[in-house]
């Protein structure tokens, strides 16, 4: 099968084992990830205000660019983008207004009106392809990885685009389940790590991030996997120095959801990009599971 | 907090300005406390979510102005996914912000944002906090 991938910008630089390992681990799954021609950043965040209409112009000429490949879905890793364009999409739906100025605007790109279906692995995973086909292609269990998940904002929220309960998911649950490990659901998963704040008032951030780390830890997490490079810049990367300033808290590996998904389908660890992660990522994961 | 309303404390055209570019009726608002509860980022904020909503509700823009709440809010839809009364909270919190940035103030400047933090962090980083904190 092959799906139109949308990667985002930060998929081909800072978070490029994100979306290495998502290739590796859908051809597995006999899916070809066809990357959209012309694609430009879905601008990160969508617009909260009313009268603007200009930040919406980038997500959805990037789904005009869907439609005109020829598709009439497309597949994102970034949690992020999958929120931008997800809310873009529905305004073109159901919003004639603004539809119309939209389309009139951008007279020389095709009229869109909201018929792309945005989906995010997750939810691919869940619904077009099934856990039981997920499962039958792990050939490397992750057995006795405990992994808390780490939801974060923008897959579940808000509701008019979430892929799952707000409060209470479960798909990424039953997603590591497929890989044979224990997930750890605990009451920080759909917690905010801080996102952008880290930029301006890093302190709050780092509560932030602080809270999620001891609550999964808590709750017995070895490792947190995340779906979204800013969630992982966050608990990730900035984990090192968080843990020098408050020394109370656990050490917490990290992992994109794409490398667990490689690993269990049995790619080669060292083309996932692990150097990118959290330093104790692959240490545990060679302890664990690949032994 | 004590809040002395006169006929002049209500900023009118704050309130008509607030309504529009958020598109959502802060006077719904029943000040249940869910939002604040549910914020991640309250501990180093001035004044709560609630409190913002409240002053909204009467129009007051320079207490509000003189909150750091708006600007320490990391759109994480938390308070909207609670709300009893259904209110998109974040869009307010848009809202203010963007009667601040059209005044064509930023509140952060692309050029202090120091190096190694640029060098380091994702592009989504970099771009959504200049989508939320400039004009």
């Amino acid at each position: 099968m092959k799906i139109c991938y949308y990667p985002g910008c930060t998929l081909k630089t800072k978070a490029r084992n994100l979306e290495t390992a998502g290739i590796e681990a859908m051809r597995a799954l006999d899916v070809e990830m066809e990357e959209l021609e012309r694609w430009n950043c879905c601008g990160v965040v969508f617009s909260l205000a009313d009268d603007d209409l200009l930040h919406l112009l980038a997500p959805i000429r990037d789904l005009i660019r869907v439609k005109d490949a020829g598709h009439d879905k497309v597949l994102t890793l970034c949690s992020m983008c999958y929120n931008t364009l997800a809310r873009s999409n529905l305004v073109m739906r159901d919003n004639e207004e603004k539809r119309d100025t939209i389309n009139t605007f951008m007279e020389e790109e095709t009229d869109y009106f909201g018929d792309v279906k945005v989906l995010h692995l997750l939810n691919f995973l869940r619904d077009e392809i099934g856990w039981d086909k997920v499962k039958a292609q792990v050939k490397v269990p992750l057995k006795g990885l405990k992994v808390a998940t780490n939801y974060g904002c923008t897959l579940t929220r808000p509701d008019e685009v979430g892929i799952d309960s707000a409060e209470n998911p479960t798909v990424f649950e039953d997603f590591l389940r497929a890989l044979g490990a224990e997930p750890i659901h605990f009451p920080g998963g759909t917690d905010c790590c801080g996102t952008y704040q880290v930029m301006d008032n890093p302190e709050a951030a780092d509560d932030a991030v602080a809270r999620i780390i001891t609550s999964a830890t808590d709750y017995g997490a070895e490792a947190i996997v995340s779906s979204c490079p800013l969630c992982e810049y966050n608990v990730g990367k900035r984990q090192a120095a968080l843990l020098e300033k408050k020394d109370d808290l656990k050490e917490l590996p990290s992992f994109y959801l794409t490398q667990l998904l490689a690993v269990a389908f049995g790619a080669d660890p060292e083309s996932l990009g692990f150097e990118l992660n959290h330093a104790g990522s692959l240490p545990l994961l060679k302890e664990k599971v690949l032994k | 907090m004590t809040l002395k309303i006169t006929d002049v404390s209500h900023d009118e055209e704050f309130m008509r300005k607030l309504q529009e570019i958020s598109g959502e009726d802060v006077s719904k608002c029943m000040q249940c406390g869910t939002c604040t509860g549910g914020c991640p980022m309250t501990d180093k904020m001035d004044g709560t979510p609630r409190q913002i909503m409240l002053l909204s509700h009467y129009g007051m823009k320079d207490k509000i102005s003189a909150d750091n709440t708006v600007w320490l809010c990391a759109t994480c839809n938390t308070c909207y996914a609670r709300c009893p009364r259904g209110i998109e909270i974040p869009k307010v919190m848009e809202a203010i912000r963007q009667l601040k940035l059209r005044e064509n103030i930023n509140k952060v400047e692309p050029n202090q944002i120091p190096p190694e933090i640029l060098e380091d962090a994702p592009q989504i980083a970099i771009v959504s906090c200049l989508r939320k904190n400039t004009s």
